[in-house]
């Protein structure tokens, strides 16, 4: 990597503007802990660097830049999340951090004893932040870059965690009346009963009371929510590897290009898309037996945390058009995630304990749910910036939404915190208070505008399936040796690949296996029909049909974005045209009841979809110029070809007209 | 009823029952072969609902005998002799007649042209200068047609910087031509060195003159050592030179002869991507696009005018000035102006359809086919994709010029060139493809069309945002079917504003009259009556 030399004497003219300190913004609770001035922030552009000078500050929360010139208003991005601003990066979203030594790029971490010209900070959510610390006073250098590695990197216990400085410090405002359905109590568990009710003998029972039968499960039940219950059993570091999408990191734009050519290649390497498809698939598998087979499903994983929960969410995002509304789809994850007891705080590693628990379980739940999204827009109420945020706050460490591996270790840690303080009980903020993030014109652009809401039902014509046999259908993880780091899902997948798809030849013929052809059957009958929205929905599995969900992979790259392209042109559209509805609609009235008309609303709020980003709303970074990106990378290496390529295009017979 | 429906004109040659076909999907079907003039077409009512394949003769790229040669009698071959110039039989009649879509002098007049730099010439009316160009021609003004003769002499089958496109504010242009015969020995023609120089200097705002050779830089030096060649800077002041790097038709027809592996008979879904990455498909796309984009760039930002060509000018060429066309100039984003488009860029400049498609020839290995113009639709099918609200017309419409590109129905792809069409009158004889399309415009318009107007549209040349045409090389596979289902909602959405704006105007109408009749009090009431609704961009 080739790092362009910032000159030294940048020193004398940069100096801290007098009288205008720049101080972070600290939420409740929050405390600075170490700070470093005149730090440069750059990005790579063209092969120099761009930046602003700026202090750089690191707190019990997050690594915040603060830039010396404050940022033109007029740019002020219309999707701010109030938590977390465009130069924060919380404690827990970082992933690595690497210093530059004489332009070689190293990993840090522990004690430091030398310490770097450049720091180099990869976020989980795929930033990538440049500083140089080259103008930097050297004991500030020493306290920053210390501080930072210490405060994110090292092991943390969990009454250490922020949420509850945060919780103690900040105002106990009353509870936002939330329709999320929390499902910590007896009556969340009767009341879900009763809406998916038909569904045979299900009891809310109170056995785990005191968490005497599971500790992994919440208070309330897991009996047979929906016509499946969950077993237990699945070798537990299973889960374990980190995958990631090959472009997610960019540090600059060369890095792209470079990349990009091999894109495909390292796209299918990663297996990200593959596992995907596989979720899916089983997820359909399941459907198929509840469908059509009326049987119940048992799914089996030994924690019954992990692959149980990406499944029987899916299964009920497929089957229940409520889990496609916004609270429907937060109450499912409060039931099958938080109260099903997936371990959030082990799999994202929040106390840094140990990288072999971290995988992206949620993550690949969310990859799947967007497949839906995309192939059926209408469909969801939220839209997929609503998936992204949600999958950014994970690392948010002010919800406690994320941050328990289950409810009987969030119940035990705050019985003792409030034994401790001997005041009112803490009281920690769920995710889906979205005001605490949002303003709500950005809270608007969770909601989707194409979304066909349901036509009341008649609830008369509700079918009661009995269902006659339980069957009982293994996830793909039960073997128990355990695979290597870096194989998440690979050798399952691999078994799959082996077991289903068989060569290609064999394929023309349909696999004689019962439950693959009844899967196909019923796959394909659905596929032939029509799509109703609020009915069963199966997402289209087949290689191409699964993409890769750019908006939250490759929102931070610049070159990545299309300007005046992208669903959000096709989004402006449809809302321009509704408006216009709307409009008329309104004129009518008007005409019909001879009002005269006022003319102070007849224009429509101009939306300039020729200049709204295909990043939108995340295109923080502003490009600065309209041109267009072009390829740097060479051309890749295509020696197959090269008889070829030295063909004469035409019949070129010139050496005759010498 | 197991019979074919014909088209007027369309006769019946052959029929045969009980042949068997074998989908790749449901198996064996058993029904009625019809072979026509036109078509191969069976139909088994054995299936509910029946099932049908028609396939017009003009698409079957080769046919194969199967069956093993030992077991003589099992083995089951069938010949079928290709008259695909059944276009000059069809008899359809359309209300609008497409050969009327294309008229170089409104083309050229909409540019801006003629005007002091640049005229209209008709030195090729009768193709003597180039056989392979159009007979309306757009020239520099200053330059006599005797030293055009000399240029046409050294350059590739008389193939001049022509101009394809000029900037309406810069006057930057787009020339297109073929290489310059340099050859071995560094040969120079002073007419072709003062030509370039003066297409340079039509352009005020920029001393520069950048062309772009499409070819890969040890290709064109190999040409070279042929008679061929490339530009030599010292040559030719103020100009420079780059290679786009792209390679050659025999490279894409083996690119598209794996891509058509990998998605038939079936696809490989575990290894898909890398699939795709091996058969260098969406490489090439991507090459293609840049090259575009950086023409493109040189017009637009550095107002700079730019040359193109390859060997003969007539594939990589026309690929590359008519996508830097479409970024550039939005009215060839409708329907209208890529039908235009089409004729222009490709078919009246001689992109050689009949060779490259290989209409009626039986070679079917032929080294002359390659999948050129597929590539460029290809090109524009991604765009769409990146810019799904910038193009009037949609994916439909893309799918049908290809489909005809291949199925001989219409005259529009016939031939070579204008001089060919000219002496086999063929728009006389035969149907235009616009003709069928611009009869039933609706069926090929996208409802998400917002005219981005004098919007440079760059599309972003990365595999990243590039992906496999599914819906076109794919769509044999019942299960790749199309879903758009927000289409359906938009169109839905734009049916009640119709409505609704009818319904307005009505009431507005007996609401003006009614005020005429009565007094006139309000006088705001008639300038609100007339606002219309824009859509906003």
């Amino acid at each position: 990597m080739v790092l362009a030399p910032l000159a030294r004497s940048l020193e004398i003219h940069i100096k801290e503007p007098a009288g205008k300190e720049v101080n972070p913004y600290l939420l409740p609770g929050e405390l600075l802990l170490c700070e470093a001035s005149t730090v440069f922030k750059y990005v790579q552009e063209d092969g120099s660097n761009r930046g602003t000078y700026g202090k750089l500050v690191c707190t019990n929360f997050k690594v915040a830049f603060l830039g010396y010139e404050s940022a033109s208003d007029d740019n002020e991005p219309q999707f701010k999340n109030k938590v977390i601003g465009e130069n924060d990066i919380t404690l827990h979203c970082i992933d690595q951090i690497y210093g530059v030594y004489d332009e070689k790029k190293k990993c840090l971490y522990g004690q430091l004893k030398k310490y770097p010209e450049k720091l180099i900070i990869y976020s989980k959510d795929f930033r990538v932040f440049h500083f140089c610390l080259r103008c930097t006073k050297e004991e500030e250098v020493k306290r920053i870059v210390s501080g930072i590695v210490h405060h994110s990197q090292t092991p943390k216990l969990l009454k250490r965690l922020f949420l509850f400085s945060y919780a103690s410090a900040a105002p106990n405002s009353p509870d936002a009346k939330n329709r999320t359905v929390m499902f910590d109590t007896f009556k969340d568990w009767h009341e879900e009963l009763e809406r998916t009710k038909g569904n045979v003998k299900y009891e809310v029972v109170s056995v785990n009371e005191g968490y005497r039968v599971s500790e992994k499960f919440g208070v309330g039940l897991a009996i047979m929510v929906l016509p499946f219950s969950k077993c237990l059993h699945f070798p537990k570091n299973r889960m374990t590897a980190l995958y990631k999408c090959p472009n997610s990191w960019m540090d600059n734009s060369a890095h792209f290009w470079d990349t990009d050519v091999k894109w495909f290649s390292l796209l299918e390497s990663t297996n990200w898309l593959e596992i995907i498809r596989r979720c899916l698939k089983k997820a359909i598998e399941v459907v198929e037996q509840l469908e059509r087979q009326t049987t119940n499903v048992l799914l089996i994983e030994e924690n019954a945390s992990d692959l149980c929960c990406v499944i029987s969410s899916l299964v009920q995002v497929m089957m229940d058009s409520y889990c496609r509304t916004k609270f429907g789809f937060q109450s499912l994850i409060q039931k099958e995630w938080v109260i099903g007891g997936h371990s959030f705080l082990d799999r994202s590693n929040h106390l840094r304990k140990s990288d072999k628990e971290e995988a992206p379980v949620f993550l690949l739940f969310l990859d799947c749910v967007w497949q839906l999204v995309q192939q059926y827009p209408p469909a969801f109420e939220f839209t997929e910036t609503y998936l992204t945020v949600l999958s950014d706050s994970l690392y948010i460490p002010i919800f406690s939404t994320f941050f328990f591996n289950s409810q009987h270790q969030k119940d035990t840690i705050m019985s003792g915190e409030s034994h401790n303080a001997q005041s009112s009980p803490l009281r920690l903020l769920t995710v889906w208070d979205w005001s605490v993030q949002f303003e709500p014109k950005a809270q608007a652009l969770l909601n989707n505008p194409l979304y066909s809401e349901k036509p009341k039902p008649d609830k008369s014509q509700r079918k009661t399936t009995r269902f006659k046999h339980h069957r009982q259908l293994s996830l793909p993880l039960t073997q128990t040796k355990s695979s290597p780091k870096r194989g998440f899902f690979r050798e399952e997948t691999d078994h799959l690949i082996k077991n289903i798809l068989g060569k290609r030849i064999s394929k023309l013929i349909n696999s004689s296996e019962e439950l693959h052809s009844n899967f196909r059957e019923f796959y394909d009958s659905w596929h032939c029909k029509p799509v109703d929205f609020h009915g069963l929905l199966l997402p289209h599995i087949e290689g191409p049909e699964i993409k890769v969900w750019t908006q939250r992979y490759l929102r931070w790259i610049p070159e990545a974005q299309l300007l005046g392209g992208g669903t959000v042109a096709i989004t402006t559209k449809f809302l321009d045209v509704m408006e216009e509805v709307q409009k008329l609609q309104k004129q009518m009235d008007e005409e019909h009841s001879q009002t005269a008309a006022e003319d102070a609303d007849a224009v429509p709020t101009l939306r300039n979809s020729a200049r709204l980003s295909s990043l939108f709303p995340f295109a923080l970074l502003q490009r600065h110029s309209l041109k267009p990106v072009l390829p740097t990378s060479t051309w890749k290496d295509l020696e197959d070809e090269e008889d070829l390529a030295k063909r004469d295009d035409e019949f070129v017979d010139l050496s005759g007209a010498d | 009823m197991e019979e074919a429906p014909l088209f007027p004109g369309e006769s019946i040659k052959v029929i045969a029952k009980d042949v068997m076909y074998i989908c790749p999907f449901m198996g064996a079907v058993s029904g009625t072969l019809t072979v026509t003039d036109y078509r191969l077409y069976i139909k088994s009512i054995e299936r509910d609902p029946p099932f049908v394949l028609d396939v017009p003769l003009g698409v079957i790229s080769r046919v194969e005998k199967i069956g093993a040669q030992s077991h003589g009698d099992n083995s089951f071959g069938i010949e079928i002799v290709c008259k695909p110039l059944f276009a000059f039989s069809y008899k359809e009649k359309f209300p609008i007649n497409g050969w009327k879509v294309y008229d170089p002098m409104a083309e050229y007049k909409r540019q801006g042209l003629p005007n002091e730099s640049w005229k209209i010439s008709r030195i090729n009316s009768t193709f003597e200068l180039c056989d392979t160009y159009p007979a309306i021609l757009v020239v520099p003004t200053s330059v006599k047609d005797d030293d055009l003769s000399k240029v046409a002499a050294f350059r590739t089958k008389g193939r001049v910087p022509v101009l394809s496109w000029i900037h309406p504010e810069s006057q930057a242009t787009i020339t297109r031509c073929s290489q310059p015969l340099i050859g071995p020995n560094d040969k120079h023609c002073k007419e072709d060195e003062k030509y370039l120089q003066t297409i340079m200097d039509a352009n005020a705002q920029s001393h520069k003159l950048i062309i772009f050779d499409a070819r890969q830089n040890s290709v064109a030096d190999a040409n070279k050592v042929k008679g061929g060649g490339y530009e030599n800077e010292s040559s030719y002041p103020n100009v420079e030179l780059f290679f786009l790097e792209i390679h050659n038709i025999h490279v894409m027809r083996e690119s598209l002869r794996k891509l058509k592996e990998i998605v038939y008979p079936t696809i490989d879904e575990a290894r898909w991507l890398s699939n795709i990455d091996s058969t260098h498909w969406l490489d090439y796309i991507r090459m293609l696009l840049a090259g575009a984009v950086r023409i493109a760039d040189k017009i637009e930002s550095g107002k700079t005018s730019v040359v193109v060509h390859c060997s003969d000018g007539w594939d990589r060429t026309a690929q590359l000035t008519s996508l830097a066309m479409l970024m550039l100039d939005s009215y060839y984003r409708t329907i209208k102006g890529f039908e235009t488009l089409i004729e222009k860029e490709w078919i009246s400049f001689g992109h050689r359809f009949a060779m490259r498609v290989g209409h009626g020839d039986d070679d079917h290995a032929g080294a002359d086919r390659s999948p050129i113009f597929l590539q460029f639709i290809d090109c524009v099918w991604q765009m769409t994709r990146q810019f799904p609200a910038a193009f009037e017309f949609n994916e439909l419409f893309l799918v049908t010029i290809l489909d005809h590109l291949y199925s001989c129905l219409f005259g529009t792809f016939l031939f070579n060139c204008e001089q060919e069409r000219v002496k086999e009158e063929i728009s006389t004889k035969t149907v235009s493809l616009w003709s069928y399309v611009n009869s039933q415009l609706d069926e090929f318009t996208n409802p998400f069309y917002v005219n981005y107007e004098h919007h440079v549209l760059y599309p972003v040349a990365s595999l990243n945002h590039l992906e496999l045409w599914v819906n076109y090389y794919v769509r044999w596979n019942p299960r790749m079917r199309p879903q758009m289902p927000i289409h359906q909602n938009l169109k839905e959405l734009l049916a009640i504003r119709a409505e609704l704006q009818k319904k307005l105007e009505e009431l507005q109408r007996e609401a003006a009259t009614r005020s005429i009749s009565s007094s006139s009090d309000r006088g705001s009431s008639p300038s609100h009556s007339a606002t219309p609704v824009h859509t906003s961009v």
